[in-house]
């Protein structure tokens, strides 16, 4: 016979669980719409820089700015964007997945790549498999701002006009809709498809278009990034709310097949008991 | 007086948009100030405070860290990495960092570290500068 402490012992467990995936998932949708938010007010800076930087560029063709050339690629870089805890799904296995993929694919030896990790979960995948990770950043606030992201993105920028490497490929979870994100990967430097702006005004460079193109591609390169790690962060905490939803449901179904059980193994035991009393009164007769 | 429409965009969202008859801003290569109908025109913006003179006559400071502006005749936009209008500077939390940029531009006078600590320094005055208005 079943153990009727027992069942009742996983029921309790089970049901604490639940508490707390049901609270992380009340959390992850309270934060998944202040993210959306975050990213919304960031559109009209991007959109804004996105117009300004076509306007330019189409201007005046070829200015040999180097961020808009490309040159023969000799070292490519990665830019991994993915969530410092678990328990969000599949959020960081797809998006490692894809980049490894990638790698193995492109890249016979560890000297052609490098890694920049953001995220714990990223950042340590790569460490352990001894992959060259030369920048990363980790415990990232759940609503970022853009001082939070100055640092990585600047040094990314910077490590590609020096010539560290000669290709940005950045990798990140693109929120679609609450319950669905893929992973998206997006060449970031060198500059090689910036959309001519239509139809803008041409425009007086103050002093040049050359120096404005200086101040300018940084810039807009660093806000490529940050408008990424919006959509990321996003992506994260849909990711984690799915996550946490499907386990809720779970820990639901396994209550009412355990309370199931529970009940057949009470009644059994009770007509055991039965049985036993009339079987020894009638032994009595 | 003619007005024209100025907004200034950070990626946290924007944090400023009115009418005004004028915009004083600090460009890499000097001032310039820039009335309603002016030609199309982008320039790349220092760290300072940026004057918007409103119609009425009264005048409005905005600190801004770098970044550009872009004209055009009916519409201003200052696209910056961060920029706050006077009224809400946190003066204590600019105060923390003057003191911390100070020290460390004292600390490392020969370090590549240098012309960071000297800009956050610089950014650091700004803001005070404008919260007090003395510009």
């Amino acid at each position: 016979m079943v153990n009727l402490r027992e069942i009742k012992g996983r029921i309790n467990s089970t049901k604490s669980t639940k508490q707390i995936t049901k609270a992380m998932q009340m959390v992850s949708s309270s934060k998944l719409r202040r993210a959306e938010q975050n990213a919304k007010s960031y559109v009209p800076y991007m959109e804004k820089i996105q117009e300004v930087v076509g306007a330019i560029a189409s201007g005046t063709k070829d200015s040999g700015h180097p961020m808009l050339t490309s040159r023969p690629v000799k070292k490519t870089a990665y830019l991994v964007i993915g969530s410092d805890r678990g328990l969000a799904g599949a959020y960081n296995s797809s998006i490692l997945r894809e980049v490894q993929s990638t790698i193995n694919q492109r890249h016979k030896s560890k000297d052609e790549y490098v890694i920049l990790a953001v995220g714990r979960v990223v950042r340590d995948y790569f460490v352990k498999r001894d992959h060259n990770v030369i920048a990363d950043v980790v415990a990232l606030p759940d609503q970022p701002t853009f001082a939070d992201i100055k640092e990585i993105a600047r040094n990314a920028v910077g490590m590609f006009i020096d010539g560290t490497y000669d290709e940005l490929h950045m990798y990140y979870n693109h929120f679609v809709s609450a319950i669905a994100n893929e992973v998206t990967a997006k060449k970031v430097l060198p500059l090689t498809d910036i959309a001519p702006a239509a139809g803008t005004a041409s425009y007086e460079f103050e002093p040049s278009g050359e120096a404005i193109l200086e101040v300018l591609l940084p810039q807009y390169a660093e806000s490529l990034i940050y408008g990424a790690l919006l959509d990321g962060k996003a992506s994260e905490h849909s990711a984690r709310m799915t996550a946490m939803k499907n386990a809720t449901d779970n820990a639901n179904d396994r209550i009412s097949e355990l309370s199931l059980q529970y009940n057949r193994a009470r009644q059994a035991a009770i007509t055991q008991e039965i049985t036993e009393i009339v079987g020894g009164a009638a032994a009595l007769e | 007086m003619k007005t024209v429409t100025v907004n200034i965009v950070t990626p946290d969202g924007p944090v400023y948009d009115s009418e005004v008859s004028m915009v004083i801003a600090k460009t890499t290569s000097g001032e310039i100030g820039v009335l309603a109908g002016h030609i199309p025109t982008v320039a790349p913006l220092a760290i300072g405070a940026v004057k918007l003179k409103k119609a009425d006559g009264s005048t409005e400071l905005a600190a801004v860290s770098g970044g550009f502006i872009e004209v055009r005749p009916d519409k201003i936009s200052i696209l910056a990495p961060s920029a706050e209008v006077a009224s809400t500077i946190d003066l204590a939390r600019a105060k923390a960092a003057l003191a911390r940029a100070e020290e460390r531009v004292q600390k490392q006078k020969d370090n590549i570290d240098f012309k960071r600590a000297e800009l956050s320094l610089k950014r650091a005055l700004n803001r005070i500068n404008v919260h007090q208005g003395n510009i």
